[in-house]
């Protein structure tokens, strides 16, 4: 689709580079279909297991969330084809999931009314195989005079307790057919205590997360608190002002909502903090700053950086002789942000850095090490801090953040 | 036209604009001046940014040139740009601003939680990035070929090259700030000239040119009016929706810190493109009355870079010449850089695994492919080509964004099968359209899709959606929460009140 209207031959050459493109990959996939079902070729009894494994593995697949609407009827329409039945039903506790049947029994009956149908076996946790009556048949929209004549109905069990079931119907309900059910009602529960595996192991991940949530350092407490009694004689205005710094500082760090926060929030925190540092360093305590705007509303984990900027100044300018420079620069990298806080103190051996990095060292620096584990457990080990540090060369951080966080609120 | 006015122009242009974006924030600060909200960009920055990255080549060179061959009807040219501007403001602005979706693909995986659909939508983005671009090149290779002499490629490849450069080097870092610095440059860049012929026209310079007595500026020779009412129409849904799905005009949004402070952006966004307009129509109309040999010869896009030199001679008109130049190159390194950088931001995101890496590697992919496209390709005319880059992202991007803003009944399915229709039948009818002889039934149709496609490109969309409802996301509830609920406001200083 060239925009501009090139003259007849141009366009031209391009029609034909495109067909000629276009056929390269129908040949392409064609053959590639071809050669894959030569090297397939296997008995009729290799091909039924490959068949049989095939729908297990895709309708797993629709079970990694648990029991939902969507991936259910995925699950049933494989499942369904497993088992050769007429109609095959999931449902949860309380209501009808999934529904997939053909022929008489294509139509999805009304919730309510398979939920009755169900309730015996979700009470007492045992299969049942029930025969429908004209009236029921009538209720589950099947003709009267059908031939669908029974449903076997297994229950779905996580940790022995029954969370759902599976319904089949069938015209007869054969001994095979029960056991079939049942292999795959077990399987389905295999499947969801799966997920529910899965879950659990993301809320662990997510308790993780918030015990690591920074708390805000009783030396800073106690060091700001002396800073501004210091002032309360001498100078009651700028005593005052500090101690409104502080409230505010401690408001934002004490917030119980949310685990992420924007950059500018954070800034406007570590400003707070400064505020209240450079109160104790005087003028030994200098800042610059460099922030592009474009990244101002980038998400970052809450209370992330601010770790960062009082390691540099307690660990990096408090130590050193003389006053000290930080400086803390955000940058627009296209699909990322990165934020680098740098200072120019006393550093550290790159080597007890790494212990401490890797938790096998306690004591000073453990900020570090906390927004480094948090950053690499929500966004991946790419994400962690990357730190240049060498004894007396002071100390550069950098954080890379992705901007596009579609599941997190700040 | 004397070539060094070409050189001179464009290389002073690539300084200023990599200077600018290496050193707009070289200005350190100390604790004293750390307030957060004084380094937000405020509307009026922000918007002149947008202007300057909109304002592409087919609104510096293309309007100028359209109204020179086709009369009164290109006017509707910038109506349409500057009006689809209005439709941005009232439906997609501030919900997109909310969604916390930095490209069109993560708003379509955010929204309907689909792989598939976030894929088609990157591959749409793409195309229409690259063939956005496409015309951009073009014009720098007639600007370079008119003022200096040099091949076409020359023009084209200095552009390639220098928004390579600074994208690759990372010199975009304030790019805000050079975006709205290429705004204010494009208008002094037209305006000047254009207010000093005006003055020279109206005698009150003395000495130069004068509109000879008894000149029709529309004169009966020269079509007036060509298009039929259809075409028109169908420009207008092409241009009004169109907008709303460019790719690099979302990203700018970013920059508001809230919703409201994109609402407010847009509407200063309108009134700078509306004073912009005013210049291209003067020099149109001049162009059609000096200048009457240039559409005759299938150049009319030249004729702002030819009018100041044609009717002022001189030192004057050698100055005003190398500003109209300068003003040309910085609509084609904005436009293109923009488009560059966010094409590169869907490219390395789907393709390289989203790292910053990989990040430049598809910045030089994003340019490259449109360079290769516009050497073989040559353009007529560059408002002409535009619109229909427009006519395509109405029938594709433009259904998914507000559809996934305003109807909670979106699928993927839906939003798929109806991008996919969109872009066949308006594709296929583009392709089609450049080959019907002039005289066809169907050649309205075909040339100018939109008036036909984007409601089919809906209709699509909305049946696949009713169809599929059981597809529809389960998160959609608070998605649509968080695009259309006013979110707190970023960290605002508000000093305490305090007590004497």
């Amino acid at each position: 689709m060239p925009p501009s209207v090139p003259s007849d031959s141009t366009l031209l050459l391009i029609t034909a580079v495109a067909v000629v493109i276009g056929a390269i990959a129908i040949v392409a996939v064609v053959g590639f279909r071809l050669s894959r079902s030569y090297r397939e070729l296997g008995t009729e009894a290799e091909h039924a297991t490959f068949a049989a494994l095939h729908s297990a593995a895709a309708a797993g697949r629709q079970l990694r969330n648990g029991l939902e609407p969507a991936g259910a009827l995925k699950a049933s329409k494989q499942l369904r084809s497993l088992l050769n039945c007429a109609a095959f039903a999931m449902t949860d506790d309380s209501r009808l999931l999934a529904w997939d049947g053909s022929g008489a029994a294509a139509k999805q009956p009304e919730s309510a009314v398979v939920m009755g149908l169900v309730a015996k076996a979700l009470s007492n946790g045992r299969t049942q195989v029930a025969t429908l009556e004209p009236a029921l048949r009538a209720s589950l929209g099947l003709p009267p005079d059908g031939e669908l004549k029974a449903a076997v109905i297994c229950p779905l069990k996580v940790d022995s307790r029954a969370v759902g079931c599976v319904v089949i119907l069938s015209k007869t309900p054969t001994a095979g057919l029960v056991r079939a059910t049942n292999e795959v009602a077990a399987w389905v529960s295999a499947q969801l205590e799966l997920a529910e595996l899965s879950s659990s192991r993301t809320l662990l991940a997510e308790a993780e997360v918030r015990a690591l949530r920074a708390q805000i350092s009783p030396h800073f407490i106690y060091n700001s608190l002396n800073a501004i009694a210091s002032f309360i004689n001498t100078d009651p205005q700028r005593a005052r002002d500090l101690v409104v710094e502080f409230a505010d500082f401690t408001r934002y760090s004490f917030r119980r909502h949310g685990d992420f926060t924007t950059l500018a929030e954070e800034l406007r925190c570590i400003d707070r903090y400064l505020l209240l540092e450079s109160a104790r360093f005087g003028d030994r305590l200098q800042v610059s700053l460099q922030i592009a705007p474009e990244v101002l509303s980038t998400v970052i984990p809450f209370l992330s950086l601010q770790p960062l900027v009082e390691n540099a100044v307690r660990h990096g300018i408090e130590a050193k002789v003389g006053s000290g420079l930080v400086q803390i620069s955000a940058r627009d990298l296209g699909a990322h942000t990165e934020v680098t806080i740098e200072d120019d103190g006393v550093g550290m051996d790159p080597e007890q850095l790494r212990q401490v990095l890797a938790g096998r060292q306690d004591g000073t620096h453990v900020g570090l090490r906390n927004v480094d584990a948090r950053l690499r457990q929500v966004y991946g080990d790419d994400h962690g801090l990357t730190i240049d540090t060498g004894v007396g060369h002071g100390m550069l951080i950098t954080m890379t953040v992705p901007k596009n966080q579609p599941g997190h609120d700040a | 036209m004397n070539p060094g006015i070409g050189y001179t122009a464009l290389i002073l242009v690539s300084a200023i604009t990599t200077i600018i974006g290496f050193y707009g924030l070289r200005v350190s600060r100390t604790t004293s001046d750390f307030y957060v909200a004084s380094r937000t960009v405020k509307p009026w920055w922000n918007a002149s940014a947008i202007g300057g990255e909109y304002l592409s080549a087919a609104s510096f060179l293309g309007i100028a040139g359209l109204i020179a061959i086709s009369g009164l009807d290109a006017l509707w040219f910038p109506i349409g740009y500057t009006a689809g501007y209005l439709m941005l403001l009232f439906f997609v602005a501030a919900p997109l601003r909310r969604s916390g979706a930095y490209t069109i693909p993560d708003f379509a995986e955010a929204r309907l939680e689909s792989a598939t659909a976030r894929y088609v939508t990157s591959v749409l983005v793409v195309v229409v990035g690259w063939f956005y671009i496409v015309p951009q090149l073009h014009g720098a290779a007639l600007t370079i070929r008119t003022t200096t002499g040099l091949p076409s490629w020359v023009g084209a490849g200095s552009v390639v090259v220098v928004v390579c450069l600074t994208v690759v080097t990372g010199g975009m870092r304030s790019i805000t700030f050079v975006q709205a610095f290429q705004y204010w440059l494009k208008l002094t860049a037209l305006a000047v000239p254009a207010i000093f012929i005006l003055l020279m026209l109206s005698g009150t310079t003395g000495s130069g040119a004068a509109i000879p007595a008894g000149t029709e500026l529309f004169p009966p020779s020269m079509p007036l009016s060509g298009d039929s009412t259809y075409s028109t129409l169908s420009l207008m849904v092409a241009l009004l929706f169109g907008t709303l799905g460019l790719p690099h005009v979302l990203v700018r949004f970013y920059t508001n810190p809230d919703g409201a402070a994109a609402r407010r952006t847009t509407l200063i966004v309108l009134g700078l493109l509306t004073i912009f307009y005013l210049f291209p129509t003067i020099y149109g109309v001049l162009g059609r009355v000096f200048l009457p040999d240039l559409a005759a010869n299938g150049y009319p896009d030249a004729t702002v870079l030819l009018l100041p030199g044609t009717l002022i001679g001189g030192l004057g008109g050698e100055i005003l010449s190398a500003l109209v130049v300068a003003g040309a190159f910085a609509a084609f390194l904005s436009t293109t850089s923009g488009l560059v950088v966010s094409l590169a931001g869907v490219i390395s995101q789907d393709v390289l695994g989203g790292s910053v890496r990989g990040f430049r590697i598809a910045a030089v992919f994003a340019a490259v492919v449109p360079f290769g496209v516009a050497m073989v390709t040559d353009s007529l005319a560059l408002a002409g080509s535009v619109g229909l880059v427009f006519a395509f992202t109405a029938s594709t991007i433009c259904p998914l964004l507000l559809l996934g803003i305003w109807w909670r009944g979106l699928t993927d399915a839906g939003a798929v099968a109806g991008m996919l229709a969109g872009g066949i039948l308006c594709g296929s009818a583009i392709m089609l359209g450049a080959q019907t002889a002039a005289d066809s039934v169907w050649r309205d149709l075909l040339t100018q899709p939109a008036a036909w496609t984007v409601p089919a490109a809906f209709f699509v969309t909305i049946l696949v959606s009713k169809a599929t409802a059981q597809r529809r996301s389960s998160s959609v509830s608070r998605f649509m929460t968080k695009l259309h609920v006013p979110e707190r406001p970023l960290a605002v200083d508000n000093p305490r009140t305090q007590p004497n």
